[in-house]
């Protein structure tokens, strides 16, 4: 505790946070505009959001929400299979307890599970595999969403279904890779983006040298950064820095957790049970290289392979942006059924419902602050 | 003794669905079991209702059914909470509470041991508050039909003359008063119910605030209105108190009173503490000449000694602002659903 106690130290926190708004002031200068950061992170979303950092800064930085939230850019699709899933006889569905009211084409798993539905929300894949264990009779389906922070404890999980020789046990797998989709974010030529806030959990596991690509080819300033207030702010006062002297680079902000070649034993583990596929990613469409499925070799764990579900016809969405807020291109007040017809009561799109996702956290926390 | 109602397996004796059919095993289980640990002369009459003397002023009644999985948790029980639930309900009402019914739906197979051990603790907290239960009834129903036991706890309390809670005597510049930390029930019952393995670093606060609140009553005229904290926690108590009296809260992050496990424990699980339920907390709007000594009072009190000063009211239209840790702030609003921890 004394660790984090100090992280949130409001003596330390504004001293920093003076520093982040001279430098702002300065870039203000020197750009003719407010600096414009992204942060591509759903808890660094929620964690600005939550110590009201945006109000603090506005008119002299702007901080944009990115493609954070591993369950808003799960494809509709996707979704309206895992809820075919929770429809087949025979079959418990596990799940992150995010996924349970997220909206698929015209129902979710809560309303499912309301309509008899067997849907069990679990803290751990390791607690679907106990489940699947104490249930003989029937298939336990867990799905698999998540970036690289949740994807190696998918594969233990899989791991762990082997070596107990269950056949009750598979994972229906959505989970991503994140340096893909930053690659599409930023290529796109009407981004406008003088910085990027680096998921601290995901480059835990990949390592900071798998995001060089942004400084070295696209010469944007990025910074990997835990979640504190001082951390976010630490991470602003570098990239503010690197704004004002020209200076491209990736840095590692979050020293105390993420290394330079990353987790290794982390990253054998995805990649015994998973190879990397093109995904489809909401908002992006197709993005090559950016999913992970399970090998053929372990097909028998895969409910792909096993319970095959046919995809549905996508459906027009009902005037639904996730797609562009997603991109970094609207943010959730633009969004015209933000707050109205879209609350996180009766959520329209996965990103009003997630905890992760950037409408969530701009209900719950930005409201009144004129955002 | 004669045994109640032994099961054909084991030394358990179990709850039967004939202990429900109002016949010799109801017979005997309340009067062998129920009357162990409720002792009141009224309710040991036995006759459909209690009847009593009210003295003369405003009544105040509430009921609350309880249906906390798992029964058993650290710091409590499903027993317990009935009890402190509905007697903390009259007392922020400004009540003094009098009398408790309570009405018990039990599932066939229920041990008769967990059973006692409820009631047990009922009997612990009545005497705490210095409340009786007066009336009450037993249902059972069939094995699968509800889970182990529903407990129904209905309060009738008497509110003395002077004491004039409400929305309407809300005033900018009332100050926001919390009798100590937040979090500490709704993780507690988490961490049992998901089996966290926290063993007792975390339990629960429920407790009876009654007398706390007697003598806070009696004392202050200036006290403006008082919320109970249970599900939605202290964020969910301070939004529902704004938005009826069309004011704004003002709250300070730093003044909130946390305790470092509740902190912890949270923060791993990604659930926010502000939101999280209590059983043994109260929110307190009071006049900004009386707050002082409110204070005091409740610091001298075992169930107030971390009490603090947490915000004040404002001219508004029912929001609720926090100022953050950094200097920020924050919006804070009702939840929709349950908390969810995160996922990574």
């Amino acid at each position: 505790m004394w660790v984090l106690d100090k992280l949130r130290d409001p003596g330390l926190c504004g001293r920093l946070l003076e520093r982040v708004k001279k430098l702002a002031a300065d870039a203000v200068s020197h750009l003719g505009r407010p600096a414009v950061f992204m942060e591509v992170c759903g808890t660094h979303t929620t964690a600005i959001s939550r110590a009201g950092l945006r109000g603090i800064l506005a008119g002299s930085l702007e901080l944009r929400s990115g493609p954070g939230c591993p369950v808003c850019v799960t494809d509709i699709q996707e979704i309206d299979q895992m809820l075919g899933y929770a429809r087949l006889r025979g079959i418990t569905v596990a799940t992150f307890g995010d996924m349970i009211r997220v909206p698929g084409s015209n129902t979710s798993l809560e309303q499912e599970r309301a309509r008899g539905a067997d849907v069990r929300v679990v803290y751990s894949p390791a607690d679907a595999v106990s489940l699947a264990e104490s249930l003989p009779g029937r298939q336990v389906v867990f799905f698999g969403v998540g970036f690289e922070t949740t994807t190696p404890m998918v594969a233990l999980s899989l791991a762990e279904a082997n070596s107990r020789k269950l056949k009750n046990y598979s994972v229906f797998s959505v989970h991503k890779v994140v340096p893909p989709v930053l690659h599409a974010l930023v290529a796109e030529e009407d981004l406008l983006v003088d910085g990027l806030i680096l998921p601290g959990h995901v480059s835990a596991i990949t390592g900071r040298a798998a995001f060089d690509f942004l400084s070295d080819k696209f010469g944007i300033p990025s910074v990997i950064t835990g979640f504190e207030p001082f951390d976010i702010l630490g991470a602003l006062c570098q990239l503010l820095e690197m704004v004002l002297s020209g200076r491209a680079e990736v840095q590692n902000g979050y020293g105390r957790v993420v290394r330079e070649e990353g987790n290794k034993e982390a990253q054998g583990i995805i990649h015994k049970f998973f190879y990397v596929a093109d995904a489809s990613w909401r908002g992006f469409g197709s993005i090559p290289g950016s999913g992970l499925l399970l090998k053929r070799e372990f097909s028998g764990l895969d409910a792909r392979h096993r319970f095959p579900i046919p995809m549905l016809p996508l459906r027009p969405s009902k005037g639904c942006r996730c797609g562009d807020l997603l991109k970094g291109k609207i943010t959730p007040a633009q969004c015209p059924l933000f707050a109205g017809a879209c609350t996180p009561a009766k959520p329209v799109g996965p990103c009003m419902v997630s905890s992760e996702g950037a409408c969530s956290a701009y209900y719950r926390y930005e409201r009144g602050n004129g955002q | 003794m004669t045994a109640i109602g032994r099961a054909s397996r084991g030394r358990d004796e179990v709850i039967l669905l004939a202990h429900g059919d109002g016949g010799a095993l109801t017979n005997e289980l309340v009067k062998g079991v129920f009357f162990k640990y409720f002792r009141s002369d009224t309710l040991r009459l036995l006759s459909d209702a209690a009847v009593f003397n009210v003295e003369k002023g405003r009544l105040a009644l509430t009921t609350d059914s309880f249906v906390v999985d798992p029964i058993f948790f650290s710091g409590g029980d499903i027993g317990r909470l009935a009890i402190c639930g509905t007697i903390n309900d009259l007392a922020v009402s400004g009540a003094r509470p009098l009398y408790l019914a309570a009405s018990f739906m039990i599932e066939e197979g229920f041990a008769l041991s967990d059973l006692e051990r409820v009631l047990s603790s009922m009997s612990v907290a009545c005497r705490a508050a210095g409340v009786s239960v007066v009336a009450g009834d037993t249902k059972v129903v069939g094995r699968g039909h509800l889970d182990k036991i529903f407990i129904t706890t209905t309060g009738v309390g008497v509110v003395p003359e002077g004491v004039d809670l409400g929305y309407h005597r809300l005033l900018p510049g009332d100050l926001v008063l919390i009798n100590g930390s937040v979090g500490n029930h709704g993780l507690a019952v988490l961490a049992a119910r998901e089996e966290l393995g926290f063993g007792d670093q975390i339990e629960s606060d429920c407790a009876p605030l009654n007398r706390l609140i007697d003598k806070l009553t009696r004392r202050f005229n200036g006290i403006k209105i008082m919320r109970d904290l249970t599900r939605g926690g202290l964020a969910t108590a301070a939004k529902e108190i704004a938005s009826a009296a069309g004011v704004d809260f003002w709250l300070t992050e730093k003044a909130i009173p946390l305790d470092a496990q509740v902190y912890g424990a949270a923060e791993m699980l990604g659930l926010d503490p502000l939101y999280l339920a209590n059983e043994g907390k109260f929110l307190m709007v009071i006049d900004v000449a009386q707050a002082n000594a409110a204070l005091d009072l409740m610091r001298g009190d075992r169930l107030g000694r971390q009490a603090c000063i947490i915000g004040e009211v404002r001219k508004g239209s029912g929001k609720v602002y926090l100022k953050t840790l950094p200097g920020g702030t924050r919006l804070l609003d009702l939840l929709a659903g349950a908390p969810l921890p995160r996922i990574c």
